[in-house]
């Protein structure tokens, strides 16, 4: 039989601060083993934590983005148990009074627009790193107190790909407002999601289970899809699911049990009364957001004319996003500027695994070639080999210089076309008598000669004139 | 009188005017500790090279004309559960022997800042966990004037150290009592400022919400300079405040004239008191009256239940504010094959008995199906009982009552850790209402010394000084124990 499936989303992201949430230690990431700790970040007697303003900022803006209602008032919490990367023997959380409340993320699978509810967002700190080795195990605190939030979604998500596509648009709404830089890979985003099946869509929700080592959209789509698989075969042959949090074990592409309800921690939450409740001052909902990817679309479709799928590709994320909009700016044709981006840039930047930051052509040079395209000094073919050109790292004053203006004075081209007349008696002929096709040929050697200069259009017009002028 | 029992005031003074060095007063100062350390035990660490170091280069300085700080050259006692850079500091446990914190607490660097000389790390019950420095890895510290006594607790080493003569100004933290109740003990003030008041950064946690960082002193007017320095908003502590200390200047010839001191009667009698403290202390109040104050009966039934929540409370947050004591990063590590034998091994066997008890408790009362019949019942508890004082506040500016009910037991006489949590029974509540409280030395009793406790609205630290200095103007200076 067909189960229907429900998921929800816990999904810790990474703060872009430059400093931890407690202490003034950097974050960067990839520093040499503790080498970016201090007193407070390793838990050392007597120490106190201090809010970092910055990370309260981004939370807000991450929670008025997702439409939460943001809470003046909000308190830390002590989520207390024993870990040696854990270097208080306890984690400052949000509790019982998170920062945001409510909200919704849109976003559209296979075309189809769905909604995910959010439960919260809560301000937490991370814990640090341990590395096992033949040695022992060693213990790295760089990590320790990074300011992270924690997006808790509603059960509102009914399959794999619907659980990817939610988490990459709220990857690439946290990017997008510079929330978070959400590298996955560098465990900046991410997701444990608690998976449950039911018989219909109107039975009560089944025995969750919550996933967890989700490394990647891959790991994510396969343990989903495997664990769905695995309760529904539970209950097929008469089972129960147990209610447990079960890791992904990606090189054996299944979910193994971690630990069950009855073993599960209790973590003894009692208010933080080393930070006062969380006050915002006045004003702090008069920063303007900027425009959220689902508000771009729009607009890009609306005003821009741009199709549904020009307008996702575009917004997908927002370096390219970023990109494009720099490119519109130089005052270049919305569409052709969103074919030029996806043909001719983007299938270079992928090949060479180049976010649109990185690309050698910058927004302000592919406008000057558009501009160029649209004035008619270059051809379409020749556009793109300028393109093509400054991609490689020539300059573009140069590549311009080389290439020279279009040609397209008729006059300029009489001259030549009149001299391929001369030249070549027996082809004329065969066009006078009707071989039409042989229009392209004639063409084709007067774009030679002008080393591609001259406007293909202009011509042919010239051609066809003079070619009939013959007949007399 | 040796040259260092002066008070901090007037050892500053002379000091500036060059007609003594602060070297001098430091090596007077060290010259005493070290002959009466090995009996009293009221010292873990002297710090003799230091201070002499930094006695020499405030002479230095002064030499060069540079302007002192308010308490220069004056020699200082810090409880040994505030840090001190370069300075081990083990709050009395085993678990922190050879602990040498990077950092200073901001109380104790301001201070350092205004010109004090950190001569000791003083002795207490281990994590400031108990009423008669007995419970510290170190010994128990005695009491300058009865060695058979216990000195109080747990900042017992920093009230001795003042009784004894050692220092004019001591250090201790207060977080059910643990500077008022030695300094009644010892004859000495200690005083609790308002939670907030004082910054906590550096302070090695017992309850946060409950401890706050105060001085001990021979005079009214040196308790008044030591919290002048160390009160005021620290960066590095979030709870703390910039509340404005002006006040406190001008409090100490302050008439107390039509003052109005509440007295509640359930803390004149029963619970334990003994008469010859509540004998002592009713004289004191009437003193107060000769002088003008006014004396008013209020009601503060809840408190009765102070004594509860406070053990509910405050082992909570001990359990969690002593997480950190794993092993892992600081302090001493039993070695063993697995890590949960490790952390095992290393809090069962480095921690001591009231230590583990409290964690135990503590662990217990915030978990899974517990936490609502005693964290959560502590917790409205504590909000009845600030209310209630916030209400006799409008009939009254300050609360006197005994520190203590009794004088200081003989060492080894208590064994049950009730009896002794009930010595707390009347200082508890300040620390629940975050509220501000002193000890007054008032007379003795069985020639032991008696302390009345006086307990003022948040920030009115000025009230408690006010009552302070008239009273001390009546009876003179607490003297040193002989
Ligand atoms: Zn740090």
């Amino acid at each position: 039989m067909t189960w229907d499936v429900v998921i929800g989303c816990e999904v810790h992201c990474q703060l872009a601060t430059k400093s931890k949430l407690f202490c003034s230690c950097s974050t960067s990431f990839g520093a040499p083993p503790n080498t970016q700790v201090c007193p407070v970040c390793a838990g050392y007697p007597g120490v106190l934590p201090t809010l970092n303003g910055a990370a309260v900022e981004l939370a807000i803006r991450a929670g008025r983005a997702l439409g939460c209602e943001i809470q003046d008032s909000s308190t830390f919490d002590r989520k207390n148990y024993f870990y040696p990367d854990l270097p208080k023997g306890y984690q400052i959380t949000q509790y019982n009074r998170p920062i945001c409340l409510g909200g919704s993320l849109e976003f559209e699978v296979d075309g189809q627009g769905k909604s995910v509810r959010l439960t919260r967002i809560h301000i937490e700190e991370d814990a640090g790193k341990l590395s096992h080795g033949p040695g022992g195990t060693v213990v790295d605190l760089n990590r320790a107190g990074t300011p992270l939030i924690e997006i808790v979604s509603e059960p509102d998500l009914r399959s794999a790909d619907e659980v990817v596509a939610y988490l990459k648009s709220l990857r690439n709404l946290v990017r997008w407002i510079g929330v978070s830089d959400g590298h996955m890979e560098q465990g900046s985003f991410r997701c444990d999601a608690n998976v449950s099946i039911r018989k219909g869509t109107d039975e009560p929700f089944g025995t969750r289970v919550e996933l967890k080592n989700l490394n990647s959209f891959m790991h994510v789509k396969k343990a989903i899809e495997y664990e769905v698989a695995r309760q529904a075969s539970e209950l097929d042959s008469g089972r129960k699911i147990i209610q447990q949090t079960r890791l992904w074990d990606d090189r054996a592409g299944v979910t193994r049990a971690m630990r069950s309800k009855e073993e599960a921690m209790d973590y003894r939450y009692f208010p933080e009364p080393d930070l006062p409740p969380l006050q915002l001052p006045d004003g702090w909902d008069s920063v303007p957001l900027p425009e959220l990817p689902a508000e771009r679309v729009a607009r890009y479709r609306d005003q821009l004319g741009l199709s549904a799928y020009d307008a996702q590709v575009l917004t997908a994320e927002p370096d390219l996003s970023a990109y494009f909009e720099d490119v519109l700016s130089t005052g270049a044709n919305p569409k052709t500027s969103a074919n030029w981006v996806q043909v001719e840039l983007l299938g270079r930047l992928n090949a060479d695994g180049l976010s649109a930051t990185e690309s050698p052509v910058t927004p302000d040079a592919l406008g000057q070639i558009l501009a160029r395209l649209a004035d008619k000094k270059l051809s379409g073919k020749l556009a793109k080999l300028a393109l093509a050109r400054a991609y490689e790292g020539e300059k573009l004053a140069a590549i311009f210089e080389d290439l020279g203006e279009q040609v397209v004075d008729p006059n300029a081209i009489r001259e030549p076309v009149k001299q391929l007349i001369e030249d070549n008696p027996a082809q004329v002929q065969k066009y006078l008598d009707g071989n039409q096709q042989l229009i392209g040929w004639f063409i084709g050697q007067i774009m030679k000669t002008s080393k591609g200069r001259a406007n293909p259009q202009v011509v042919k017009s010239v051609l066809t004139e003079m070619l009939e002028a013959t007949r007399e | 009188m040796t040259i260092h029992h002066q008070s901090a005031t007037q050892l500053t003074r002379i000091i500036c005017a060059g007609d003594i060095s602060a070297y001098e007063v430091t090596t007077a100062s060290l010259e005493q500790i070290q002959a009466e350390n090995p009996n009293l035990n009221a010292a873990i660490t002297i710090c003799a090279e230091k201070a002499q170091a930094a006695a020499k280069r405030l002479d230095e300085s002064i030499g060069r004309g540079e302007i002192p700080g308010p308490l220069a050259g004056v020699p200082i006692v810090v409880k040994d559960n505030l840090c001190t850079e370069g300075v081990e500091t083990t709050a009395g446990s085993h678990i922190l022997r050879g602990h040498i914190p990077p950092f200073t607490a901001t109380a104790v660097a301001r201070l350092v800042n205004a010109g004090a000389i950190i001569v000791a790390k003083s002795n207490l019950d281990e994590f400031a966990m108990g009423s008669s420095t007995e419970h510290s890895a170190f010994g128990a510290t005695k009491n300058p004037w009865d060695h058979t006594r216990v000195p109080g607790g747990s900042s017992g080493g920093s009230a001795a150290a003042v009784a004894a003569g050692w220092a004019p100004i001591s250090l201790g933290s207060d977080t059910g009592g643990s500077i008022r109740q030695p300094a009644s003990l010892c004859g000495v003030y200690g005083l609790k400022p308002t939670w907030g008041r004082v910054s906590r950064f550096g302070l090695i946690a017992f309850a946060s919400s409950l401890d706050q960082v105060g001085p001990f002193a021979r005079t009214a007017q040196d308790l008044a300079a030591a919290l002048q320095v160390m009160a005021g908003h620290d960066p590095h502590d979030a709870t703390s405040t910039a509340y404005a200390t002006d006040a406190l200047n001008t409090a100490l010839e302050k008439d107390i004239r039509g003052q109005r001191i509440g007295i509640c009667p359930e803390w004149m009698s029963g619970n334990g008191l003994s008469t010859g403290v509540a004998d002592t202390v009713s004289h004191a109040i009437e003193v107060f009256e000769k002088m003008g104050a006014k004396i008013v009966e209020v009601t503060l039934p809840k408190t009765q239940e102070a004594l509860a929540a406070y053990y509910v409370l405050a082992p909570a947050e001990a359990s969690s504010n002593l997480a950190r004591f794993d092993g892992v990063r600081f302090g001493v590590r039993n070695e063993a094959n697995t890590l949960p034998e490790m952390y095992k091994s290393t809090r069962g066997t480095q921690f001591g008995d009231e230590v583990i008890r409290r964690i135990l408790l503590g662990t217990f009362v915030l978990s899974d199906g517990y936490r609502e019949a005693y964290y959560r019942q502590a917790q409205r508890v504590r909000g009845q009982i600030t209310h209630e004082f916030e209400s006799a506040f409008a009939d009254c500016d300050l609360i006197a009552s005994p520190t203590s009910p009794v004088i200081a037991p003989l060492i080894g006489a208590q064994t049950d850790p009730l009896a002794m949590y009930r010595m707390d029974e009347f200082t508890i509540g300040a620390n629940l209402a975050g509220l501000p409280a002193l000890s007054i030395p008032c007379g003795y009793s069985d020639s032991m010394p008696v302390g009345l406790q006086l307990i003022a609205p948040k920030f009115r630290e000025e009230r408690l000084l006010s009552i302070a200095a008239a009273y001390e103007r009546h009876a003179g200076q607490p003297g040193v124990a002989s």
